[in-house]
């Protein structure tokens, strides 16, 4: 048998388990694991300039792809740095696998230098981790981590490993195992088709039904099954933050986005509905909106989510079915087709009656400017125009983000990259920078707000080392918008630290400065043809500034403590 | 409503901060706790009492459950079961009061496992609210030390928790 160092084991392991490509930033504890990093040449690293982006760049490659991010840091700084990025993952369900350097064996709890008690500090934040005892048992850690990062509801898993256990010096055996049993973690299969078979009942007894899916059926790849259920049923269906694509957003059964940001029809529909079927989505509070006593009133709920726990954890399911969402789709439109019972198409009739009118409010139309300002939504719609709704989409947090969510109609599922769960301004950067390695020839967009560009801008010298012509659009107002929205809503218009329009860098000057492109965009008619420029550029990075309205505000928003139907629908009407 | 939860876990090590992480990240409670390996080296078996209302006790076992070091877990409080507790104290007592002391360890059916001229040590195992009367028993000021090892519990006839 092949004998190999700890080092070169982890490496091994990685390109075993199929990883072609990972992210990571050299530091002391891991030099050994680098230098066998150098050695060899199937698994490629991408240095980064944070550590934070090294994660984030490895979730937008996930996200894009569905095959785990893998991250590379040393520990102390670069492990801690590391955690945010880690949370990321961690609330949206990504697969990830950390690799942490840590201080020698002999070293840990002495408070060494770049000491962190890695395993301690991550566990609130992953699924599951380990601590490398010792070499040997490499392949089979690695293994492990690999398998639950990307079975049942995915998540991150870091392995900590302690610089002496990668001595290349000690060499060990090295066979990478087949597969893994971990008796104390076991995957649903497949649903209960007793439960499955009341699931269909109830919808079919239905007369104002409503489906409402999240990121789970993007992660389990249930998007066919999903959008062939709902076009035989002919039911309406709204998408989470987290679940846009999976359904495509151009069909006429789609109701848009739901939520605090939602449009009134999904939202309206969801109030009023009397079933609503609600698969790998979580009923989170930006859904729900905080008060659940309120929520869905009438509803008879049905709930299917791999993950036991988030079952009945905000909103008690009346139905609930344990299982992987592809799988229970399956079921679905099977025992559907051999259902005796039919859909009520009279009440189905009515209550498309009733959705048509809420749409005719046309929640989402965008007023001009009269200066010719250009508002931020209409950005995002041209991009879509020139991008012909086909770009990968990342984005950061926050006014931008929702923007991008509402005008940006994704038609395909793992096109839409944003950080849905932790909401961490920074990821949109990086992320599209994860997306452009997995798919060298498609368009990454990261739609951004200059204050969350301003938090991973360092990036610019990553995609300039690795020639990454991703496309930064960046809807600048000057301000942190969604905070200040906030406070103009709540707080009386008192802008406490949410402008800081005197000391915004030049961000033409700062692109150019590290080699890119930079375009300015100031005007509305000058919108179209000068981000069809951007695109154009297929082999540089473009950041393009574009000046938008810095008063505009996001809407719909849902009414804090109100039910789903309570809205604000503009500056100055409500529901 | 108060439960008793016994988990079978990977005798591991960071599986009990998993799983004493899982409570405070989520603000559940623990009330007591104990662990120790169990015939098989390979598991631990920790239990501990909590409470909550049916929602929250349904939260905390999916939660646990979802933790990759637990094996298997039960809620005792869901079936007939036998619940224990041991407690160590030691009790000051001098005179006409050590005649006293003496007579209460025996209708708790404790037993003095250690004494000086003015400090008894009692043993006692019981359920909680045993150990409790015992304390009240026994009056003010007489009590040194108390150490309580938390209940550890096992569920009646041929229902077990095992592999």
């Amino acid at each position: 048998m092949e004998e190999l160092s700890g080092g070169e084991m982890l490496i091994r392991a990685l390109h075993d388990e199929g990883v072609e490509i990972l992210f990571g930033y050299p530091g002391g504890a891991v030099l050994h694991i680098y230098d066998a990093i150098f050695h060899q040449d199937k698994v490629e690293h991408i240095l980064v300039r944070h550590e934070q982006a090294a994660t984030h760049a490895a979730d937008g490659y996930a996200r894009a792809t569905g095959k785990p991010g893998v991250v590379l840091v040393t520990s102390g700084p670069g492990a801690t740095n590391a955690i945010t990025g880690i949370a990321t993952a961690y609330m949206d369900s990504i697969p990830m696998v950390v690799i942490s350097g840590q201080v020698e064996s002999r070293m840990i709890g002495s408070d060494g230098f770049q000491e962190t008690d890695m395993v301690g500090v991550s566990r609130p934040v992953v699924k599951h981790s380990f601590m490398v005892q010792n070499a040997e048992e490499i392949p089979r850690i690695v293994k492990k981590a690999f398998h639950i990062a990307t079975t049942g509801r995915p998540g991150p898993v870091v392995i900590d490993v302690p610089k002496d256990v990668t001595d290349p010096k000690l060499k060990f055996p090295y066979e990478y195992p087949k597969d893994i049993k971990l008796r104390s973690y076991q995957v649903p299969a497949k649903g209960h088709s007793g439960q499955i078979k009341k699931a269909v009942d109830a919808l079919l007894s239905a007369k104002r039904p409503m489906i409402y899916t999240g990121g789970g059926v993007i992660m389990g790849e249930g998007s066919e099954e999903l959008t062939e259920l709902t076009h035989k049923l002919g039911y309406p269906i709204t998408n989470t933050l987290m679940g846009l694509g999976a359904y495509p957003a151009s069909d006429k059964q789609f109701l848009g986005m739901l939520g605090m940001h939602g449009t009134y029809e999904a939202n309206m529909a969801m109030h009023y509905c009397d079933v609503l079927l609600a698969i790998g989505a979580r009923f989170d509070d930006r859904v729900t909106n905080s008060d659940t006593s309120k929520f869905c009133p009438d509803a008879t709920i049905l709930h299917v989510d791999v993950d036991p726990a988030s079952i009945s954890k905000t909103v008690t399911a009346d139905v609930p079915i344990v299982g992987p969402v592809k799988a229970v789709l399956k079921e679905m439109i099977t025992q559907l087709d051999n259902s005796s019972n039919k859909v009520d198409e009279h009440a189905l009739e009515v209550w498309w009656k009733q959705i048509e009118q809420w749409r005719e409010k046309e929640c989402l139309a965008v007023t001009p400017a009269e200066n010719g300002v250009i508002k931020p939504q209409q950005a995002v719609q041209a991009l879509y125009e020139v991008t012909k709704g086909d770009a990968y989409v990342s984005s950061d947090v926050g006014q931008h983000q929702m923007f991008a969510a509402q005008y940006y109609g994704f038609d395909k599922p793992r096109r839409w990259i944003n950080s849905g769960g932790l909401g961490t301004m920074g990821f949109g950067f990086p992320a599209a920078m994860g997306v452009q390695f997995a798919f060298p020839d498609a368009i990454s967009v990261c739609i951004t707000g200059e204050g969350s560009f301003m938090m991973n801008q360092q990036e610019f010298a990553t995609c300039m080392q690795y020639g990454l012509p991703v496309k930064i659009i960046c809807l600048n107002n000057q301000a942190l918008g969604m905070v200040k929205q906030w406070q103009d809503m709540q707080y009386g218009g008192r802008h406490s630290h949410s402008t800081y329009s005197e000391s915004l860098p030049d961000f033409i000057k700062l692109a150019e400065a590290y080699g890119h492109v930079g375009i300015r965009i100031e005007k509305l008619d000058e919108l179209h043809s000068k981000l069809e420029e951007a695109i154009a550029m297929k082999d540089k990075l473009v950041f393009v500034d574009v000046l938008v309205d810095p008063g505009e505000h996001v809407y719909p928003m849902a009414i804090k403590g109100g039910a789903m139907k309570d809205m604000v629908l503009s500056k100055t009407e409500r529901t | 409503m108060r439960h008793i939860i016994s988990v079978l876990m990977e005798n591991e090590p960071g599986a009990l901060s998993r799983v004493v992480g899982l409570f405070s990240q989520r603000n559940y409670n623990i009330d007591s706790l104990t662990v120790a390996p169990t015939e098989d080296q390979t598991l631990s078996r920790l239990t501990l009492t909590t409470t909550g209302d049916d929602a929250r006790i349904e939260q905390i076992t999916k939660h646990l459950n979802k933790l990759v070091d637990v094996v298997k877990l039960v809620d005792l409080t869901e079936g007939a079961h036998i619940e224990r507790e041991l407690m160590l104290i030691k009790v000051r007592a001098t005179g006409a009061q050590r005649a006293e002391v003496s007579r209460t360890v025996d209708i708790f059916r404790g037993q003095v496992v250690d004494l000086t001229a003015n400090v008894f040590t009692i043993q006692i195992t019981g359920a909680g609210d045993k150990l409790d009367a015992f304390i009240l028993a026994l009056g003010d000021n007489t009590v040194l030390e108390v150490a309580r090892t938390g209940v550890s519990g096992i569920s009646r006839g041929e229902k077990t928790l095992a592999l």
